[in-house]
């Protein structure tokens, strides 16, 4: 597998970053190297192995259904660019 | 058997396949992964914590309330529940969705395939329908955005950021918007009798994404599209109806469909696109490296399915097996509430039978006038089954009950000591039943020539006569027959 200028566009623009055709360019070949290092795993012989979803022996743990967090308004909106009236302001996002 | 639902064109008749993905908030104190409260109606951004703000090293941990819920519920359907499961994250950027991403299952749902049994015709137990659900799986509601607040900026109040939601999916089973319509309530019924989700439409607790195509019957399917969070049974119908005939005009007219998202706008009643961008469904699901695997032992399953009440399709059969007729045992059945209201009135030692036609017809129509729901009913189960046996016992008339059940709304009094105030007892006293009907027939001598000459519809007439003046407190029977005594 690897990628072409197209798809390291593509991977920007659902990324939400701006890059200039210099940077596509070089990210390139960049990405191609991680996705061939990335290819190697595939040469060992995983047959009849378990995928590991943990390094630890570790299970999900869950929470009880209680309420003990929320009720801190300022702190959440605290490092917002801009808030009013206790809600998060951003720009319009409805034409 | 209903005959097929079929569209008319230029070209033949047309079939339509109709899908349903339902969001369910499920009920909890605590949202999915954190512990801030869920309650509807809080001041923006008050019931928010650190993991549903998406600040950087926050991490999500189940709550195990929500899974219940989602188990439960599958059980409800009858569906395969998956002991393993996984959450992956769907990634897109929007300004009410902190993260980047939402938690959900893609891969490894909780819950597989299940089915929901509607009935097209309350009266008709042979008009089932078996319409398959293909997953149930658990994800996070996203922030809610306000536009309407400014004239340039959106507000954005995260109070139902990292809600639990249900997503329940059925298969493209459908084909008729009445279809969709019996499903969509069907299964908004078993998630209330189960307490997974308060089914609260216009709250937005449950909402429906659309999926319709049109094809010539027999045919393959054809190309669908999707009209997002519709609120009502009526819209879900609504947007079929409308979806399904554009679909076959731009066909017809040599067109294709475009498999897109659509938007439903109640106010033109009419879906549009909503978006069609290329990369609008490219999501790059990968699984969630915050959570490891749910895994569900048998005592935790055990414990849900224990917890499961009697579902409305086996209450429905068990009120029919006490003689109920299938159009009152559907209607008694439909909301947790009535029957849960009527269960208590069968417990009180009347008969099923004459219970059901007294809820149906007396007691909704009363809490029709009322503009009440069930659960507010000025009457308690406990004294409509005295009422009941007044009647049965012969203490009063029917006519009478309905006068005594006006009096019980008004006042919450009990029927007995209604009856006993106001000395509304039926009397069988044929002396006095006599003395009114020989009152009435001398009064009338000229109608009881005619009756005698052969006019038999006179006896309703005398009939009515006499009790109207024992007050309505005459057994009707006894009148009958003195009636007949006298006359014939």
């Amino acid at each position: 597998m690897s990628v072409d200028t197209a798809t390291v566009r593509h991977i920007a623009r659902l990324a939400r970053l701006q890059m200039s055709d210099a940077e596509v360019a070089a990210m390139v070949p960049e990405l191609n190297n991680i996705l061939g290092w990335v290819e190697q795993l595939g040469e060992v012989d995983t047959d009849g192995v378990e995928p590991l979803t943990a390094v630890i022996e570790q299970k999900l743990r869950l929470r009880d259904d209680v309420v003990n967090d929320g009720g801190i308004r300022n702190e959440v909106l605290a490092n917002a660019p801009d808030a009013q009236h206790g809600f998060f302001a951003v720009p319009k996002v409805i034409e | 058997m209903n005959a097929p639902y079929r569209l008319k064109g230029m070209t033949g008749e047309w079939e339509v396949v109709i899908g349903l993905e339902v969001h369910a908030q499920v009920v909890s104190n605590a949202k999915l992964f954190s512990g801030a409260a869920t309650a509807f109606g809080a001041e923006p951004n008050t019931q928010v914590s650190l993991v549903d703000a998406a600040m950087p090293g926050m991490l999500p941990v189940p709550n195990r309330e929500c899974i219940r819920q989602a188990v439960r519920t599958g059980m409800a359907l009858d569906a395969q529940i998956n002991k393993w499961s996984r959450f992956d994250r769907k990634n897109y950027f929007y300004a009410d969705l902190p993260q980047g991403y939402q938690i959900s299952q893609l891969y490894h749902p909780l819950v597989g395939e299940g089915t929901i049994e509607v009935l097209l015709d309350e009266k008709d137990e042979g008009s089932v329908r078996r319409i398959g659900v293909e997953r149930i799986h658990v994800e996070q509601d996203a922030g809610k955005l306000m536009h309407d607040q400014h004239p340039t900026m959106s507000y954005v109040d995260l109070n139902r950021s990292g809600v639990a939601l249900m997503e329940i999916v059925s298969k493209p089973d459908m084909r008729s918007p009445a279809e969709a319509g019996a499903y969509l309530r069907k299964l908004r019924a078993i998630l209330r009798y189960v307490g997974s989700c308060d089914g609260n439409m216009e709250e937005g607790s449950m909402r429906a994404d659309v999926n319709v195509s049109v094809r010539k019957p027999g045919e393959a399917f054809g190309t669908r599209t999707e009209t997002k969070n519709v609120n009502s049974v009526r819209f879900v119908m609504a947007v079929i109806e409308h979806e399904a005939r554009r679909q076959i005009d731009v066909l017809e007219e040599g067109g294709a469909i475009v498999q897109e998202t659509r938007l439903w706008d109640p106010d033109k009643g009419e879906t549009r696109t909503l978006r069609s961008k290329e990369d609008a469904h490219d999501y790059r699901y990968f699984p969630d490296p915050d959570l490891l695997p749910l895994e569900l032992d048998d005592a935790f399953l055990d414990e849900c399915r224990k917890s499961l009440p009697e579902l409305p399709d086996a209450k429905r059969r068990r009120f029919e097996m006490m003689g109920i007729s299938a159009y009152n045992a559907s209607v008694l059945t439909a909301e947790v509430e009535t029957a849960a209201w009527f269960d208590a009135l069968l417990s009180n030692d009347v008969d099923p039978k004459q219970a059901s036609n007294w809820v149906v017809a007396e007691l909704f129509g009363a809490l029709n006038r009322l503009g009440a729901s069930i659960a507010e009913c000025p009457v308690s189960p406990a004294h409509a089954a005295e009422l009941l046996r007044l009647v049965a016992d012969g203490t009063i008339s029917g006519s009478i009950a309905k006068t005594v059940f006006e009096k019980m709304l008004e006042s919450g009094d009990p029927a007995g000591a209604i009856v006993e105030r106001e000395g509304l007892k039926q009397t069988s006293d044929t002396g006095a039943i006599d003395a009114e009907i020989d009152k009435i027939l001398a009064a009338n001598a000229d109608k009881v020539e005619q009756y005698k000459a052969g006019k038999q519809q006179l006896f309703g007439f005398f009939v009515g006569q006499t009790m109207k003046a024992m007050a309505g407190k005459a057994n009707p029977g006894v009148v009958n027959e003195r009636l007949r005594a006298k006359l014939d």
